[in-house]
């Protein structure tokens, strides 16, 4: 049995001053999965997450329910999929709850107020995230995994199929890292499909549904995560050695040494 | 867009204490008139209180409170392209790049003071300036690359002052440059109004549409664009906008500066930091801002009038430095 893809991309290359930065790559996001794109520095995987959200141009396709996304309109293509950029960035002391309704941008029009449907969103968003008690504090009085969480309850706000997340546990802790992994996981069983950049080997093979791994600019493996991520080829794209250790929670791999 | 019945509240009293002070304005002046005399010497010919009011004080009121609200509005606006609270147009030379146009068509003999080439100079200047700055800011628009971008600009339309001066045909049109670059609003007649007024109702109309994409930009470019945003467009038409205003009221009005800088900044403690919701304020500040300041140079009691630019610019910039000052932290962090 295979579920149809929401989000499939074929064939895609980024080309930038005469530099493959993602060459002919192929990835397909399917609904209720969370996938995990890894790989190490420059494999060009935010460049890759920034194509499929189609936020630069590129050679190949990427399609949406079978419809190539360079034919969607601006706002519908924002309501279908929910991209959450690297590095949170919040320019403007805002209150906590303004942000996350950023996410409902898409839905309105310029002249239309909040709808009851828009405040329902954006109170779910915030619920799932956890961060429904600091709904009325200014982004700036939070901590970095606050921050984080509030950056995604804003794409969550959206309500979009697809959630494209680059690095979301960067710069937080061991606590915030698998609180946001779980977030992002519940996300994916509730039916959107998710991907996700994630730097963390242990986290990726603890949470992921599938991997794809990157390697200069190339995908060199997709599926499941115990296929994929094995000591070989961690080995030949990382450049490191890692020790494979089970536990009750699944395999854990451990780096050990560069090599 | 929403608002919430507070800051509705507050919008009205800001949009009342302009009518205020424009009543203030067409009633204050060598020669002082109570309320009930402007109105009639609005509305019927009084003779000579009919031209004070009519001829003299209405177009420098009328030329205030559009300049005013055109450069609140620009202010807001860069800002909520940049995402900084210290973006200004006079920052980076927009009005210097404007002044240094329009006096250029005038000095060289070109077109006339009340030629519509005129404005369009300025505007050309702005649109130079400003462009330039947003194309440099780039998709990032870091604090310290935006801030030496303008100052580099403010430089280079100071430099093509300087040599419109030094090649200026003769002495009077070299001072007739300096004082308009001092700003000022008197002597002004409503065909100065009329022939501004266009520019800068087309430039608040091309900035307002912005208003929801600067609340999407405060969450930076990709998430802006992914949120719907074209942010390219957005960046046009803010440039565009801001060009027509700043390029439209220099033209008529001299270089002011600092206005787009401190309206903004004042409603923000009120509205909150919200982008898109301290356009309109920061726009009906800006008029305030700017009557009050032409009312003060009229009751200054000093033999020449100081002119509005200078005082703009008195004020304008320590407001500047204090607000360096208490940004400072943020500045120091901004290494990129």
């Amino acid at each position: 049995m295979s579920i149809a893809p929401r989000l499939e991309s074929r064939s895609i290359t980024v080309t930038r001053s005469g530099r493959r930065i993602v060459d002919d790559a192929a990835i397909s996001l399917i609904p209720g999965e969370l996938t995990i794109l890894a790989g190490p520095n420059g494999a060009g995987k935010t460049t890759l997450a920034r194509a499929l959200a189609g936020l630069i141009d590129c050679d190949g396709t990427v399609t949406f329910d079978g419809k190539p996304l360079q034919a969607m309109p601006l706002r519908e293509r924002a309501r279908a999929l929910a991209y959450l950029p690297q590095g949170h960035e919040f320019h403007w002391p805002m209150r906590v709850d303004a942000i996350v309704a950023l996410g409902r941008e898409p839905h309105s029009d310029p002249f239309s107020r909040t709808t009851d449907a828009d405040r329902a969103a954006v109170a779910r968003a915030m619920a799932a995230a956890s961060i429904t008690p600091f709904a009325d504090r200014l982004i700036t009085t939070l901590s970095g995994g606050e921050c984080a969480r509030v950056a995604i309850a804003r794409a969550l706000a959206t309500e979009a199929s697809v959630l494209i997340a680059d690095e979301p546990t960067a710069s937080l802790d061991e606590r915030h890292r698998l609180i946001v992994m779980e977030l992002l996981q519940t996300i994916a069983r509730q039916g959107a499909a998710v991907v996700a950049i994630i730097h963390n080997l242990a986290l990726a093979m603890r949470f992921a549904d599938k991997i794809v791994l990157m390697n200069e600019g190339r995908v060199v493996a997709s599926g499941p995560p115990q296929e994929t991520l094995t000591p070989e080829r961690i080995a030949s794209v990382f450049g490191v050695s890692v020790n494979r250790i089970e536990t009750p929670d699944g395999p854990l791999l451990i780096p050990s040494r560069a090599l | 867009m929403t608002s919430s019945t507070p800051s509705r509240l507050l919008t009205l009293m800001l949009a009342a204490l302009v009518v205020a002070l424009t009543i203030v304005s067409l009633m204050t002046g060598p020669a002082q008139f109570p309320l009930g005399s402007v109105w009639k010497a609005l509305v019927s010919d009084q003779g000579v209180e009919t031209i004070i009011v009519r001829d003299i004080r209405l177009p420098r009121t009328l030329l205030a409170m559009l300049i005013g609200a055109t450069f609140g509005l620009a202010g807001a606006s860069l800002q909520g392209l940049l995402r900084n609270p210290l973006a200004e147009p006079s920052l980076f030379g927009a009005p210097q790049a404007a002044a240094a146009a329009a006096s250029a068509i005038m000095a060289f003999g070109f077109a006339s003071a009340l030629s519509v080439a005129v404005p369009l100079g300025g505007i050309a200047g702005a649109l130079l300036s400003v462009g330039a700055l947003v194309a440099i800011a780039g998709r990032r628009a870091s604090l310290t690359v935006t801030l030496l971008a303008g100052l580099a600009l403010a430089s280079l339309a100071g430099a093509a002052i300087a040599l419109i001066l030094n090649l200026a045909p003769n002495p009077f049109i070299a001072l007739e440059i300096a004082f308009w670059l001092l700003g000022s609003l008197q002597d002004r007649s409503m065909a100065h109004v009329w022939l501004a007024a266009p520019f800068m109702v087309a430039s608040w109309l091309l900035l307002a549409l912005n208003a929801s994409a600067f609340r999407a930009l405060a969450l930076g470019e990709d998430a802006a664009a992914s949120l719907g945003v074209n942010v390219e467009r957005t960046r046009i038409l803010v440039v565009i906008g801001v060009a027509l205003g700043v390029g439209a009221a220099v033209s008529v009005a001299g270089a002011i500066s600092f206005v787009g800088l401190v309206a903004p900044h004042l409603v923000r403690r009120f509205y909150g930091s919200d982008p898109a919701r301290v356009m309109l304020p920061a726009a009906l500040a800006g008029a305030a801002l700017l009557i009050a300041a032409d009312i003060a140079v009229r009751l200054v009691p000093v033999p020449i009038e100081i002119k509005i630019g200078v005082v703009t610019a008195l004020i304008g910039v320590p407001f500047f430095l204090a607000m360096i000052f208490r940004e400072r932290r943020v500045l120091e962090d901004s290494t990129t």
